[in-house]
């Protein structure tokens, strides 16, 4: 679907949608937004895909409640305020831009109509999931927090550059904000895998070792818990050229969780898992048995905390981490009681990672799924 | 009763080294004192009279830091012989009558006789008493000092004079004085003394010729005390052995029995008893010893209560209607306690708490102290009427306080004492001592007014909510039109103002008629909070 059709046709919803509440005024009833319940109570683990999905629990945001009227009152302003830009073909703005057009004091009232950015943040998500339409089709941008490197070329749309990541020297290829199909085209791509790191650290040894040119790969970093465009662009990697996946994470809740959300989806965004999420990556670390086969020394172990087991917990309970190899996994990890940073490979040598860890696991698939 | 030691010492040099005592420590409160000797007698002389009490009070700025103070009631006016005494000698009349006895303001100063010599000592000049006792009679102004060598009246002169009372008493005194308009002057003070007389009828000339009026509330002279014997438990050892002397009882135990409140036939058996002491002894040739041992005895024996009609309180609807005409109040509650008793002495204490309207929203509540229908003006600190309210805990009572500290609030509180005898921390009288049981009675009556109070400001605050909610709707439903009329329109940028402001002036007017047929119905704007997991 080219991009000014997708416009038009949000401009549509957003118009039926005011449509619908000017009616409901007019009859002197009390107007209401429905949208799917974004939390765990609503998400569910989609056995067949393989993906985090939302359920088709609905709740309503009236006017008429003390509760709900100032929610409500935002979620027309953003709505709003989104069919106006998306009228003028204006440029991507970020969320926080969104914030700072639609913040202004209310007439009488020593309130303003949003005091913070997180009060608008989870109203454009609201958004996204009643009208069916991604953030980045609104017209809005994610903060791009991602970076890549490898042997692949891409254009710009909007701008029409075309970049080749393989020749970014040591910052890598910032990910754009969108990588939409739009935006992003992919163009020629030499590359057998994708390569997913958890940490900057960790990705910028590799690009500075040039892991992605001996190993014939991509490199990507989503600076800890990944932002939508960077899911997105590993996504597309993964279904548009059929590049397999592999997560480097550390041994702890944490990095399980990071993986979780490259593969499955989030709970908070599982609207999104059909089109950020990649059922096939493959965590190939740092997992428990590589303590013992790649011997990494006790200096490198930290204790777990309390929190950091009842987080264990909680990811050892949800739907997608049954599989009996992550139960294992999981429950090896308490017994151990310690976590392991991936950045502490280094300490056997700087090299170790991409000479010797990395291509191994991958070439002996020992990984988990 | 102006007894043989106080006529030996000049009455004057006893004045001058007493006047801190007395009152007239500087010329500020000297001012105040004048005017509430002269009012108290005033209010006290109409009441004793059946009359309610209209009392005119005007003071004027003379030259030189001097004042003239004119005080003029409708009481039953005095003749000549009894005015000389009242007037014209120091110590005189009902002041300083011995324990039991009734309520009474008198208890609470030194008395007008001073006044005069306050005002002959601190200017030369006489004090000129005018005084008629009915319509028949006519009135006469008497021009009198008081002779302070031998503390007797001198008149120097006595006219007929033109009146148009039938009767009363009027009183003009010059002295030395300072006008202050704090706390502690003249107006407060009047103003105050309108609350808890709320039959009297007070009009007061301030030096600015200012004149401010006190209307009566009250119709009815509040119930007269009636005098009672000193009760047993009351009674200190000298004043229990001077007693003793003095009696007509010819025996002991008709001494107890005659001279005491409460002490019937069995009683003063079971104290005798105790006292080891036998009843048909003549008082007088009781020893020190066996005094000693009866006065003992009192204390563990039980005796009823004292009677308690010997007080006269002003009662909780007449002094709530008094404050309402006082203060401009959206909330009065108050609360007359029953009489109880500390130390053998009957005490009532009555509390009233004003809210809202005129009164400062912020800053410390007004607390007004009386004792006797008389204001307190001075040490309000060490008062135990003011620690009473500090000890309480206000959040409870709709007001707020740091543990310890006066509330802070609109209101204003009122704390009246009535009781035969006031126990107060010094001669000043100005401040009420910590007893126990008036401790306790005074925290009781002030819980009681004050969950009254409670339930007003939760409710008040309630309304005050709604308030606030209906105004948040309609700041709210001006953005919801505003966004839902750019939703509806076609290429929303390129719409016309006026059209704009049309359709969301539409729409809000509707969101506004929903909101009011909701809040008509009471169909109350429910309060239900999404659900966040």
């Amino acid at each position: 679907m080219s991009k000014n059709k997708i416009r038009a046709e949000i401009v549509d919803k957003l118009k039926k949608l005011g449509e619908q509440l000017e009616k409901e005024i007019q009859k002197n009833k009390d107007p209401e937004f429905k949208m799917p319940i974004r939390t765990l109570s609503n998400a569910y683990f989609d056995d067949k895909d393989k993906l985090i999905r939302l359920g088709d629990k609905v709740q309503t945001r009236n006017f008429f409640n003390v509760g709900q009227s100032r929610k409500f009152m935002q979620t027309a302003l953003i709505a709003a305020q989104i069919k106006e830009l998306l009228e003028q073909d204006k440029p991507s703005i970020s969320t926080r831009q969104l914030y700072y057009i639609l913040k202004r004091t209310i007439e009488g009232l020593k309130e303003n109509t949003f005091e913070e950015q997180t009060e608008s943040d989870p109203i454009i998500e609201d958004l996204e999931v009643s009208i069916d339409a991604l953030r980045e089709d609104l017209g809005l941008e994610p903060t791009p927090d991602g970076v890549f490197s490898g042997p692949i070329k891409y254009t710009d749309l909007k701008t029409g550059d075309e970049i080749d990541c393989s020749k970014m020297g040591t910052a890598g290829a910032a990910i754009p904000a969108n990588t939409e199909p739009g935006v992003v085209e992919f163009g020629k791509c030499t590359a057998k895998y994708v390569l997913v790191v958890e940490k900057f650290a960790v990705w910028s040894i590799l690009n500075q070792l040039k892991y992605w040119k001996t190993n014939n790969c991509i490199v990507i970093t989503g600076k800890g818990q990944a932002g939508r465009s960077t899911r997105r662009l590993v996504a597309r990697l993964n279904k548009e050229l059929k590049l397999p996946v592999y997560i480097f994470a550390d041994f702890d809740p944490y990095g399980y969780y990071i993986y979780s959300v490259y593969k499955q989806g989030s709970i908070n965004l599982a609207f999104f898992s059909e089109k950020a999420g990649c059922p096939e990556a493959k965590y190939i670390g740092l997992k428990y048995d590589d303590v013992k086969q790649f011997k990494i020394p006790k200096s490198n172990f930290i204790r777990l905390t309390d929190q950091d087991m009842k987080r264990l917990k909680e990811i050892k309970n949800y739907e997608w981490f049954k599989k009996k190899e992550w139960q294992d996994e999981i429950k090896k990890a308490m017994d151990f009681g310690y976590k392991i940073e991936s950045d502490a490979l280094v300490s056997k040598t700087i090299e170790f990672m991409a000479d010797t860890y990395l291509p191994k696991v991958i070439k002996d698939k020992d990984w988990l799924d | 009763m102006a007894d043989e030691n106080h006529k030996q010492v000049s009455v004057a040099e006893f004045f001058e080294k007493n006047r801190h005592l007395l009152g007239f420590n500087n010329p500020s409160k000297a001012l105040l004192t004048s005017v509430k000797e002269a009012v108290d007698n005033s209010l006290d002389a109409c009441e004793d009279a059946n009359i309610l009490p209209e009392i005119e009070v005007k003071i004027q700025e003379l030259k030189r830091g001097k004042y003239r103070m004119i005080v003029e009631d409708n009481g039953p006016g005095l003749n000549r012989k009894v005015l000389e005494k009242a007037f014209g000698s120091l110590l005189f009349g009902s002041k300083f009558r011995s324990i039991g006895g009734k309520q009474g303001r008198g208890q609470q100063g030194i008395g007008i006789s001073a006044v005069i010599l306050y005002g002959q000592l601190t200017t030369g000049k006489p004090a000129k008493i005018t005084s008629r006792t009915s319509k028949e009679k006519e009135a006469r102004e008497y021009t009198m000092h008081i002779d302070v060598k031998t503390n007797e009246p001198d008149v120097i002169a006595s006219d007929v004079k033109n009146w148009k009372k039938e009767h009363g008493t009027r009183v003009e005194v010059e002295m030395e004085g300072k006008y202050v308009s704090t706390r502690q002057s003249p107006y407060e003070f009047i103003k105050q003394t309108a609350v808890v007389n709320p039959h009297a009828q007070l009009t007061y000339t301030d030096p600015e010729g200012k004149k401010h009026k006190f209307p009566r509330v009250v119709d009815k002279l509040p119930r007269k005390a009636k005098e009672v014997k000193p009760h047993p438990s009351g009674v200190e050892f000298g004043l229990f052995k001077r007693m003793s002397k003095d009696t007509s009882a010819r025996s002991t135990k008709s001494f107890l029995t005659n001279d005491f409140d409460k002490v019937g036939s069995g009683t003063a058996n079971n104290i005798l008893e105790t006292a080891k002491v036998e009843g048909q002894i003549l008082p007088k040739l009781l020893s020190d010893d066996q005094l000693y041992e009866i006065h003992e005895a009192i204390k563990t024996t039980k005796i009823m209560n004292p009677s308690t009609d010997c007080l006269s309180p002003i009662g909780a609807e007449a002094l709530a209607k008094s404050l309402e005409s006082e203060y401009d109040l959206e909330f009065t509650k108050a609360i007359s306690r029953n009489p109880t008793v500390y130390r053998g002495f009957p005490f009532q204490v009555e509390v009233a708490i004003g809210y809202g309207g005129e009164l400062d929203q912020e800053g410390s509540a007004k607390l007004n102290r009386f004792s006797n229908k008389v204001p307190l003006l001075y040490e309000e600190g060490s008062c135990a009427l003011t620690k009473g309210v500090k000890s309480i805990t206000w959040k409870s009572y709709g007001l707020h306080n740091s543990s310890g500290s006066m509330p802070t609030g609109p209101a204003v509180i009122v704390i009246h004492i009535a009781s035969t005898w006031v126990p107060f921390t010094s001669e000043s009288k100005a401040a009420v001592s910590n007893y126990p049981a008036i401790s306790k009675e005074i925290k009781l009556a002030i819980q009681e007014a004050g969950r009254s109070l409670q339930i007003y400001v939760r409710k008040k605050r309630k309304t005050g909510l709604e308030e606030e909610k209906r105004k948040k709707f309609k700041g709210y439903a001006s953005e919801v039109a505003g966004a839902v009329a750019k939703l509806i329109a076609n290429d929303s940028y390129k719409i016309k103002k006026d059209d704009l402001e049309k359709s969301v002036a539409k729409i809000e007017k509707s969101l506004l008629k929903t909101a009011e047929t909701m809040y008509l119905s009471g169909k109350e704007l429910d309060e239900v909070e999404e659900k966040d997991e």
